[in-house]
């Protein structure tokens, strides 16, 4: 299992990496893959499931893209951003708490200390869990190329499986994703086979409470039930405004699994990952409601 | 920038030096896409890193860079210039004695064939600097990243209590 | 050291450095690798091989298929359990013009670096043309299945039996019947270093080759005849080696491909096997489906059993021949002492990787569908399961007991057991009286706990012999040459600590060579539980007498009596007087003067073999809603007769549970329709973590020891696996009250856990409370 051949460069500025992109994808019309923490790509190509003629290492800008700023209501992250910095860093642990815990639950220790958060979200596996958080929070991505600059928001960020809006000449430089508001609780919550393992499903929630207790926004995303990340919020919209009880937010996730139209592989069928839709959608919000810090309402 | 004339493919050679356990050598006119694992084994002769399964799920080539757990077989060799690299051979102190964590291994039979134990010393022992007075409960979830399947994994857990208490009675 | 003492392992020292050398860390210069191609469907006609592509590949010095290989080349033959049935379907090293299963075999390439041999190898064109495949026993059975075999008529190739009293009747006149269906699924040994091998020619026409494992006097007799020269001209040698689990050692098509084409280019060649290789080519196992009836009265007294069994054997017999069929059916009676019974094993082919031995063959799966029926059992009368089992074991005063199978070439008499004593230890261990109240608990708490139970007898210390030859050197150092193998299993802190309690030094003072066919000329090597029993007791033996020569030899010297001596680690010296004493190089210098040889071979010959027994108890906790399945404690008492170093048997008891788990509850090599491995990497073929794996409890007892050798050995590899799918099979259903049709099938996923749950919630009280 060892890689095939490809031509591979290495530049120190993103100014010269942009060019260089250009020059191999628009000019020479040439299959480029970016490396990034490698923890995707590098498995690819020791399958040879990818055969890209060159690689252009994306590691020598680390300097330049790894950082976590908070700017007003967002936080910016820079797309080398390693996913062991995030479970760990400030900014992230009181503006989006989520995100470090979603860091925590991609794998082990060794893939977290060269995954980075912009590779992750590229990559776009459905079931994977920066993708997920990303577009349950409705987070934005700076994608840029020689020519030009664009941001584009989560809603539009997912094509498909494993496919994104990003060109072949262009880099995700910077995530940016909104604090999180007062009076509010994150949770995610996922089922795998093994512990570490890529969910089976997963459960991002966000829930916003008003000053007397009663919802005052919710935000629900599922991973691993469709080709990208799924927003189910709409489910939960209905008890804004409300004080629920656990049976009346029982009752609202129910139509979840009409919602959903999952795959089913070797290690769960459709059938089972609905229902694991609903179990854990439900716990993620119980979580968060939780971690709003206000009492849970009554039975 | 002038590098336009490019060779595709084949001929691309590249040199680049590796500090490995605190040494530096030279790699020599080797392709690009050869593996971290495959230079320290076949290039510098450092074979204690073991590959397992070659998509970064058995952990048995785990190496540490600057001390952070890394997979060694999810890295190209020149991606590792510039680090400071740690594999098994360097973690005792000397020719003639083994490191705290190695000897409680030792003492509590925390290795069968020893394939995976490797990967398993990197790692425990970058884990202990982080977390030096570990559950068991810890201690199994800081190992779940690496695959063991003669031991079953408690002696291994033993040893790593093991040698947490007696670095810090040390201490 | 003495034996029974937990001494830590003279291996360690050098695999804790990285210096253990594994097959993947030899290089030699002038080394090419090699790399295999191999077939892309489950079942096709070979129409052409156009390598002229991977020749221009930078770096390839050859690409080798079927019509490189000698024509009169014959297949790979049986080691094990060979019957003329299934000579038809052995397998060639190379497919010819016909592929059998994806991944078999179908050229192979080698260059100057695995690297360009696998660019190479993507660039061998080969036409197939496709022919249906077919990979479900029950598909492959049907009448208008596709054949594998053509002229053998059926996918069915060999079948077997074993009979005892009259079932048919028994079943009949039994008050109470239970018809049940059970199934294995395919899962596989996988140890963590894939297969190797270096061969190296020299320049006196000789190979040397790397890698060989387990079986390396056999194997070697094998390549001979295949390669058609004479044995003398091949010598293997054993590295350290990551694991063998019964897959790793046999002889696979790659053992005869590098070393012939090592021989033919006149260079050195590696061959690494890569994981997605691995998982395609080196053998499955366990996959089998059983329908019984089983026939009992009130009391739980088993009257009578008729099983029909068929084993999965993939696409080619290899070298185990009928080995894990006969198995099933030798050691499936178990531990009762059943009036009748009557089992019949059909062997059937299909377009999957083919099966060979993984650790307890046969049993884990017997032990499976036994240990689930005699729960079912109990259930079904509303009896406590374990006294169920006792009134069925058979008594400690009817050991020696026939138990009416015959497997590995003899009929399987259990030689000494007390299982109700066993059983006893074990329930009190896990506090089982209180159990009942423990789990009304925690219903009461919302949680639906369970315990399970599994007893089981083991089969260890296969003959024919084993061979030992120990002695001291003229530089004052003990050796100890052995015919086993060391798999990782610490076969040579075993021998040395046999061969030092004899001779009153330390393990550490004693070299042992094993594996290495121009040192040692013969043995049988290491699998089957049979290191101990048969390796060790000529070790042992052999050094008994090297002690009597090295005493006879010291009371020379010193003109003294045997009272007198002692042996110690810098020699033998006289009691109470220091200065009478020698150093080991005197004592050999000294016995070469009065021709004392101070060096003994001895051949074991294994009587018969020798029946360890035990017990699985599993406790678990369910979570209603996604069904996942929390051990909460699991532990397993055996009895292995004698345990030489406690240690290495409570690491192979623990090690061998862990991979019964992963059977249990997480791993399977998933096909699709058309014979494509689904679970081909370890993102999907899914090994247990430490956090998967419990703390396992584990009590070892000598009750029992073996009547066939001095020491009383049993050995103990397979123990800890044996039992495992039926303990956390039978507390799953426990935890549920679930009837017998449930947990039947392994692996159990929480998927199937939470479809019960439903089913059983719509019926009675499982609810919430």
């Amino acid at each position: 299992m060892k890689p095939p051949a490809f031509a591979y460069y290495a530049p120190k500025r993103i100014d010269d990496t942009l060019r260089m992109l250009h020059e191999f994808v628009r000019e020479q019309n040439l299959d480029v893959k970016l490396l990034a923490g490698g923890q995707s790509l590098v498995p690819l190509l020791n399958m040879r499931l990818a055969h890209p003629e060159v690689i252009v290492d994306l590691n020598p800008l680390e300097p330049q893209l790894n950082y976590i700023r908070r700017d007003g209501d967002m936080l910016r992250i820079g797309a080398l951003t390693r996913h062991y910095v995030l479970r760990t860093n400030p900014e992230i642990l009181q503006h989006c708490p989520m995100l470090a815990d979603a860091a925590g639950l991609i794998g082990h220790a060794a893939i977290l200390t060269r995954g980075t958060i912009g590779g992750s979200l590229v990559h776009a596996d459905p079931a994977a869990e920066l993708p997920l958080v990303f577009a349950m929070l409705r987070g934005m991505v700076t994608l840029q190329s020689a020519q030009s600059s664009r941001v584009i928001d989560a809603r539009d960020f997912f094509l498909s499986y494993l496919t994104t809006r990003v060109e072949p000449d262009e880099i995700l430089t910077e995530v940016a994703l909104p604090i999180m508001p007062a009076r509010s609780g994150q949770a995610i919550e996922e089922f795998s086979m093994r512990h570490g393992d890529f969910a089976l499903v997963a459960a991002a929630a966000q829930v916003t409470l008003a000053a007397d207790a009663s919802w005052q926004g919710v935000r629900l995303g599922l991973g691993g039930v469709a080709p990208t990340p799924a927003d189910c919020s709409h489910l939960l919209t209905p008890l804004v405004g409300k004080r629920p009880t656990w049976d009346e937010l029982r009752e609202a996730l129910r139509p979840i699994e009409d919602e959903i139209d999952p795959q089913g592989d070797i290690h769960a069928s459709a059938a089972y990952r609905k229902e694991l839709a609903h179990t854990l959608a439900y716990r993620a919000i119980e979580r968060a409601i939780r971690h709003t810090g206000s009492a849970p309402p009554e039975q | 920038m002038g590098i336009l004339a490019v060779i595709i493919m084949e001929s691309q050679t590249v040199f680049y030096e590796l500090k490995v356990n605190g040494k530096t050598y030279r790699v020599d006119d080797v392709e690009p896409r050869m593996l971290l694992a495959d230079v320290l084994r076949d290039v510098l002769f450092l074979t204690g890193t073991h590959l397992g399964c070659e998509h970064g799920v058995c952990g048995a080539c785990t190496v540490l860079l600057d001390g952070l757990p890394a997979r060694s077989c999810l890295m190209l060799g020149i991606q590792a210039q510039g680090y400071e690299i740690t594999t098994v051979e360097g973690l005792a102190p000397d020719e003639e004695h083994l490191s705290v964590l190695q000897d409680a291994f030792w003492e509590e039979h925390g290795l069968q064939c020893g394939f995976c134990t490797s990967g398993i010393l990197t790692t425990m022992s970058w884990f202990l600097k982080q977390n030096p007075t570990p559950t068991r409960a810890e201690i199994r979830e800081a190992l779940s990243g690496n695959l063991c399947r003669c031991t079953g994994y408690q002696n291994i857990v033993t040893a790593v209590e093991r040698a947490a208490a007696k670095m810090k009675a040390a201490s | 050291m003495s034996i029974g003492e937990a001494i830590k392992r003279i291996e360690d020292p050098r695999l804790l450095v990285g210096k253990g050398q594994y097959v993947a860390d030899v290089r030699v210069p002038g080394m090419l690798e090699a790399c295999v191609v191999r077939s892309l469907y489950a079942h096709a006609k070979i129409l052409g091989i156009d390598s002229s592509a991977a020749y221009a590949i930078k770096g390839v010095v050859a690409v080798v298929t079927a019509s490189d290989l000698p024509a009169d080349l014959q297949p790979i033959p049986m080691r094990l359990t060979a019957a003329p049935e299934l000579v038809h379907a052995l397998q060639m090293p190379l497919a010819n013009t016909i592929v059998r299963y994806a991944g078999e075999p179908v050229a192979v390439i080698v260059a100057d670096s695995r690297y360009a041999a696998e660019d190479a190898a993507e660039q061998v064109l080969v036409a197939y043309e496709m022919l249906p495949a077919v990979t479900d026993i029950r598909a492959a059975m049907r009448a208008d299945a596709p054949l594998l075999y053509p002229v053998l008529g059926s996918n069915t190739i060999y079948t077997l039996a074993a009979k005892k009293g009259d079932s048919h009747q028994a079943l009949r006149q039994a008050p109470y019947r239970l018809t049940l269906d059970f199934a294995i699924q395919r899962h596989a040994a996988i140890p963590l270093e894939t297969r190797g091998l270096v061969v190296i020619p020299d320049a006196q026409g000789r190979i040397h080759v790397y890698g060989p494992t387990k079986v390396v006097h056999f194997n070697r007799i094998v390549l001979a005849r295949l390669l058609n020269c004479d044995p003398a001209l091949i010598h293997f040698i054993e590295t350290d080696v990551g694991g063998g689990f019964g897959a790793r050692g046999e002889f696979y098509p790659e053992d005869f491909l590098i070393p012939f084409i090592a021989r033919n280019v006149g260079r050195p060649v590696r061959w690494i096997e890569d994981r997605m290789e691995h998982l395609k080519a080196t053998n499955h196992s366990r996959e089998q489906r059983h329908h019984l009836t089983v026939g009992f009265d009130d009391s739980g007294r088993l009257q009578g059993l008729e099983d029909e069994i068929w084993v999965n054997t993939g696409a080619y017999i290899r070298t185990h021949g009928a080995t894990v069929p006969e198995m099933t059916q030798a050691m499936l009676p178990g531990p009762y002492d059943w009036p009748a019974f009557h089992l019949v094993t059909h062997v059937v082919v299909t377009n999957k990787t083919p099966m060979g031995t993984y650790r307890a063959p046969g049993r884990y799966e017997g032990t499976f569908v036994r240990e689930r029926l005699v729960e079912a059992v109990a259930h079904t009368l509303q009896l406590d399961p374990t006294v169920v089992r006792d009134r069925n074991f058979i008594k400690s005063e009817q050991m020696p007991y026939t138990v009416g199978t015959h497997g590995l070439g003899e009929d399987v008499v259990f030689d000494s057991g007390d299982y109700s004593r066993m059983l006893a230890i074990a329930k009190e261990h896990m506090q089982w009286a209180d159990f009942p109240g423990r789990k009304a608990k925690a219903r009461e708490q919302g949680h639906l706990r369970g315990m399970g139970w599994s007893f089981f007898v083991e089969k260890t210390g296969l003959g024919p012999w084993e061979e030992a030859r120990v002695g001291l050197d003229t530089e004052g150092t003990f050796y100890c040459h052995s015919g086993l193998a060391a798999l990782g299993q610490g076969t040579e802190t075993l021998l040395a600590q046999l061969v030092s309690d004899q001779l009153g030094i330390k393990p550490e003072q004693v070299k042992l060579v094993h594996g290495d066919t121009d040192v040692v000329p013969a043995g049988n090597g290491s699998f089957a539980s049979r290191g101990t029993a048969t390796g060790g007791i000529a070790a042992y033996i052999a050094a008994e007498e090297l002690r009597r020569r090295i005493l006879m030899v010291s009371e020379r010297r010193f003109e003294a009596t045997p009272l007198d001596l002692q042996l110690g680690p810098e020699g033998p010296s006289m009691v109470g007087s220091p200065s009478k004493r020698m150093d080991w190089r005197q004592v050999a210098a000294y016995a070469g003067k009065v021709g004392v040889e101070l060096d003994v071979r001895e051949r074991y010959d294994v009587p018969h073999m020798t029946y360890p027994y035990g017990v699985h108890a599993a406790e678990v906790d369910i979570d209603r809603d996604t069904g996942r399945i929390s051990i909460e404690r699991y532990l397993i008492a055996y009895d292995v007769g004698r345990a030489v170093n406690p240690a290495l048997v409570k690491g192979q008891i623990i090690g061998g549970m862990v991979q019964g788990l992963g059977g249990a509850l997480l791993e399977e090599l998933a096909y699709d329709n058309d014979g494509q491995l689904l679970s081909g990497t370890f993102m999907d073929y899914l090994l247990p973590t430490s956090c998967e794996a419990p703390d396992i409890e584990v009590i070892i007892t000598e009750d029992a020891p073996s009547r066939h050798n001095p020491l009383g050995v049993k050995g103990c590899g397979e123990g800890g696996t044996t039992g495992v799918g039926a303990a956390l099979a039978n507390a799953v259903a426990d935890a549920l009250d679930a009837p017998p049709q449930a947990f039947t099938e392994l692996p159990i996923r929480p998927e199937t856990v939470r479809m019960w749950i439903q089913r059983l919630s719509a019926q009675q009280s499982l609810d919430r409370p």
